[in-house]
């Protein structure tokens, strides 16, 4: 059912196309050179890539197992080849790689183009980006999980070495002379014993029919041959970044565009009972109103639903959508309060949970301690609040849809859209632009769907813009949580029995009705995976049902695990009377390799964040090497004045080692400032160290939103909060003078590098607080709790 | 009819008077550097120089526009290399990026009133815009790097 309410047919005022065609569409990477080759000869894949790369010249197609010219690629049912990226050298020379991940601050778009090109010797002033459709023939795209590095690094490389060799059979062939003669050096081949040099361009023509070189004989750069990986390389987008000219969702223009603002449900899972829209329509550039059916909770990635206004310009839909009167019924979440929802998770870790992980006897650990600590802790839902509100834009025509978006998967988008509108997904091209940053929000595609349902009804392309409340109110949430903490401590101070438990909504509750919640294998997101070296442990989940679409959020539950664990292991420092970093160390305890799926985890998962539990088991050597960075970099254990404090904090997640130093500034007011921080990250080998020391710097900064400013509370089933008036997040003030960032390069497998950050820097801020102030703030956020620290009593007696 | 000048081209309206100058820029001209973070002068995304001083767009009405002077991030440099432009280059600034027109834009203005900013100008001058990223460190040392080369 999709009732209209327009006045104005089904094309609305100006028809098809509006009279407001002033603009050249702009279009983001579709390259005009669009390719006429014939349909039954390629798969979508490639003719998506073709397009976008144009004809002629060399392109070579990256996939597992290899790399094969195009014209060889092409797919079978017998032959089900998933190439991931595309590399295309044109005759004049220059390079085109295609950027299958989405670019979201994270420098993909200059990190994966970057060791293809070194592997290959190619001149960074040669090469172009271009970011790939939504194609099911890339793989998943979901560029989440901190995967895109970690999960391709071995692809992008042979492709670059095999681009090599091919240049270099080429020229050895041109020349008569052994490949062995020959070296590729920055865009040229060279022969070594006369000096003469054949430019990549010119070899194109050759390496389009010779022989692919054979894998076996591939030889990737050795640390020393390589210019730029784990070096440095800026960023590719600078210049239309700085200048304003860089096309991020909303900026995509398509003539006769409309612009449409939709009332969304207030309460999760409530339905329109009456819409009047009558002064709306008297809005001057209002075409028209269209009720967009509500998806059945909990809905997936699909749209919430309510009532859209179409408008020919934003503004006119903002007026247009303030002057709708929609009321809507109270719907199975009205009563989520989220004090009520604080006590009832506080009950439920109460009792006994779900073990991801148990070893010992932890019931007899903490009843012959010599000493127990006990303390829970809690966390708000959160939104990712990225700075671009989700937007998104949509032509949809002759049954073929064609959508604009900034997506983390276009692939997700481009199923959701073909299950949402019941086409074929081969009818759907969902095309990336840059993201305004991301966080996890923009994974779900529901706002793309909410621009081609719009665009389908009115007929016209249309741009869905959600504005900063919308976002706020109507986002997917990342999950409130509750902890409770227990240990006991031997005489001498050492950890014998750890008892963790935590409840929270569970993600899987936007995919599945009725959850009870969590389920214990997602401890392994930084809570059953710990690298403490205790004898007695139970980590367990406990039930917690969803009255919101709960999502991911940069580092997912290891925010919470992190703040909570990091807090609770300076809380048994206090209690051991001990320095804080020394007793992380022993905590962690002897050198030690482990695969934790063997060792103590409850049916663990088949993988780990998508990687072999055997390729990155814990190494307590790379843990403690973390730590000992920052207290060395940072002036551990030298005085601060009071109001002053630093704190420490270990974690693993997402594959990677961070520890952090933050100190932290009170103010009287209780205004927490961080003037500096020190991290050390191990993640395997890093590519780009510029950018992974801009996400340390990020991530500690969003862990500084999280932690003392953000969150989001419900009542009577609606979020409380609206807008950064009121969903507070970091800002200049705050933030820090230094953030002195060590990255342990070494040639492992790699980790990730977005996540890992966060959820250390939630614990080290809230250590700080204790030791500038005394105060252990165990309930986030931090806010005005501090207020008047001086004048209080404290925990740790000092006042 | 409002008539003003963006970017040094004059130029004419006659929609809604109440259109925010956020919106004429994005929608009518197809500027758009400038950008919507929140539409309550919170974020300062939208951050354009009126008469040469910054000013928040989507607070700016167009009926209080007549004979304005405006300048986006399109048209702050000619050929894109104002030195903050190339101090945030330099100093590889953005992440994502969507904020940053509008932090250059600000950054522009308080350069020009204080060439040499101390730390506390600078958290004055920018302690209204965010950025979601966390990139404050690097705006803070890209202000600095830019002011030092101009003097
Ligand atoms: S959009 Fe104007 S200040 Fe945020
Ligand atoms: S760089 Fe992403 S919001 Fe500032």
């Amino acid at each position: 059912m999709s009732a209209l309410f327009g006045k104005h047919g089904k094309h609305g005022k100006h028809g098809k196309h509006g009279k407001h065609e002033r603009h050249e569409s702009r279009l983001p990477w579709v390259s005009s050179n669009t390719t006429p080759e014939s349909d039954e000869l390629v798969d979508s894949g490639r003719r998506s890539a073709l397009k976008i790369l144009g004809l002629g010249g060399l392109v070579l197609a990256v996939g597992p197992g290899g790399v094969r010219r195009l014209d060889a690629a092409a797919l079978t049912a017998a032959d089900p080849w998933n190439p991931h990226v595309y590399v295309k050298i044109a005759d004049d020379g220059i390079v085109t790689i295609l950027c299958h991940r989405s670019e979201m601050g994270q420098g993909i778009r200059t990190t994966m183009p970057m060791i293809i090109a070194d592997e290959m010797e190619a001149d960074w002033s040669n090469c172009r980006v271009e970011q790939a459709d939504g194609e099911e023939k890339y793989g998943s795209q979901n560029t989440d999980g901190s995967t895109s590095i970690r999960a391709f690094l071995p692809q992008y490389r042979e492709a670059g070495a095999t681009v090599r060799a091919l240049m270099e059979d080429a020229a050895a062939k041109e020349w008569g002379v052994a490949a062995t003669e020959v070296k590729a050096e920055q865009h040229e081949v060279v022969h070594t014993a006369t000096g003469r040099r054949k430019s990549f361009g010119s070899l194109v023509a050759s390496a389009r029919t010779m022989a692919m070189p054979a894998r076996e004989r591939l030889r990737i750069k050795s640390p020393a041959e390589r210019r730029w990986q784990g070096k440095a390389m800026r960023s590719i987008d600078l210049v239309p970044v700085t200048t304003g000219k860089a096309v991020y969702g909303a900026d995509v223009i398509l003539p006769g565009m409309k612009v449409a603002m939709v009332v969304r449900p207030p309460v999760w899972g409530s339905k329109v009972v009456s819409v009047d829209d009558s002064a709306a329509l008297k809005v001057p550039g209002v075409e028209k109103v269209v009720r967009i059916p509500e998806s059945p909770i909990p809905g997936a990635f699909l749209p919430l639903g309510g009532v859209a206004v179409v408008a020919k310009n934003t503004w006119a839909a903002i007026r247009g959508r303030e002057a709708l009167k929609v009321t809507w019924d109270a719907g199975p979440h009205a009563t989520y309060e989220s004090k009520a929802y604080k006590a009832e998770l506080e009950a439920s870790v109460a009792k006994p949970g779900a073990p991801g992980y148990r070893t010992g006897d932890v019931a007899a650990a903490l009843a012959s301690g010599a000493r127990t600590v006990k303390a829970s802790y809690y966390m708000p839902h959160l939104s990712h609040a990225q700075m671009e509100p989700v937007a998104a834009i949509a032509n949809v025509s002759n049954g073929k849809v064609e959508a604009w978006a900034p997506t983390q998967s276009p692939f997700d988008a481009r199923n959701t859209l073909a299950q949402y509108l019941k086409v074929e997904p081969a009818n759907v091209t969902v095309h990336v632009t840059l993201l305004g940053g991301a966080f996890g929000r923009k994974s779900k595609p529901d706002f793309v769907c909410e621009a081609a349902f719009l665009s389908r009804e009115v007929g016209a392309p249309v741009r869905v813009q959600w504005t900063r409340e919308d976002d706020v109110r109507n986002s997917y949430y990342h999950s409130v949580a509750a902890h409770r903490l227990e240990a006991s401590l031997d005489a001498s101070g050492k950890v014998t029995g750890w008892l963790h438990r935590s409840a929270y909504p569970t993600i899987s509750s936007v995919f599945a009705p009725n959850l009870p919640g969590p389920t214990p294998d997602e401890l392994i997101n930084g809570a059953s995976d710990v690298p403490w070296d205790i004898p007695n442990m139970s980590v367990e989940v406990c039930p917690a049902v969803a009255h919101v679409r709960i999502g991911w959020f940069r580092s997912v539950n290891a925010i919470h695990h992190g703040f909570a664990i990091g807090s609770f292991v300076d809380e048994l420092a206090q209690a051991a009377g001990k320095d804080s970093a020394e007793f992380l160390l022993q905590l962690i305890g002897r050198d030690r390799v482990v695969d934790q799926s063997k060792n103590g985890m409850v049916e663990p998962p088949k993988d780990y964040y998508g990687a072999a539990w055997t390729d990155y088991p814990l190494d307590t050597v790379r843990a403690k090497n973390v730590v000992r960075t920052v207290m060395e970099k940072s002036g551990w254990g030298t005085k601060l004045p009071r109001g002053r404090g630093r704190g420490i904090a270990v974690h693993r997640s997402f594959l990677s080692y961070v520890a952090m130093v933050v100190e932290v500034e009170v103010l009287p007011d209780g205004t927490v400032l961080v003037p500096k921080a020190t991290v050390a990250v191990d993640a395997g080998f890093v590519a780009n160290p510029d950018r992974a020391k801009s996400q340390m710097e990020g991530a500690l900064i969003m862990a500084m939103s999280n932690t003392l400013h953000s969150e989001i509370s419900f009542a009577q089933g609606r979020v409380v909060q609206s807008n950064y008036r009121d969903y507070q997040v970091a800002r200049m003030r705050a933030a820090p003078r230094t953030v002195d960032v060590h990255i342990l390069q070494n040639e492992g497998m790699p980790g990730g590098i977005g996540e890992p950050g966060v959820p250390p820097a939630c614990g080290a801020i809230a250590n700080a607080i204790f030791a500038a102030t005394g105060v252990r703030v165990r309930e986030l956020p931090v806010g005005r709790q501090l207020a008047g620290w001086s004048t209080r009593a404290t925990e740790d007696g000092s006042s | 009819m409002i008539t003003l000048t963006v970017n040094g081209t004059r130029r004419s309206f006659d929609g809604d008077p109440t259109m925010p100058l956020l919106w004429y820029l994005r929608d009518e001209l197809a500027l758009t550097g400038t950008k919507y973070g929140c539409g309550i002068a919170q974020c300062g995304a939208c951050t354009v120089h009126v008469a040469g001083r910054p000013a928040r767009a989507c607070q700016l009405k167009m009926e209080t526009l007549q004979g304005a002077v405006v300048t986006t991030i399109e048209g702050l440099h000619p050929t894109g290399q104002h030195p903050l432009q190339e101090a945030w280059r330099e100093i590889d600034v953005p992440q994502c990026g969507f904020c940053q027109p509008g932090q250059i834009m600000q950054a522009a203005g308080l350069l020009k009133n204080k060439p040499k900013p101390t730390d506390q100008d600078i958290d004055t001058a920018m302690n209204g815009h965010i950025c979601r990223c966390g990139t404050y460190p690097r705006i803070r040392a890209a202000i600095k790097a830019a002011a030092e080369k101009q003097s």
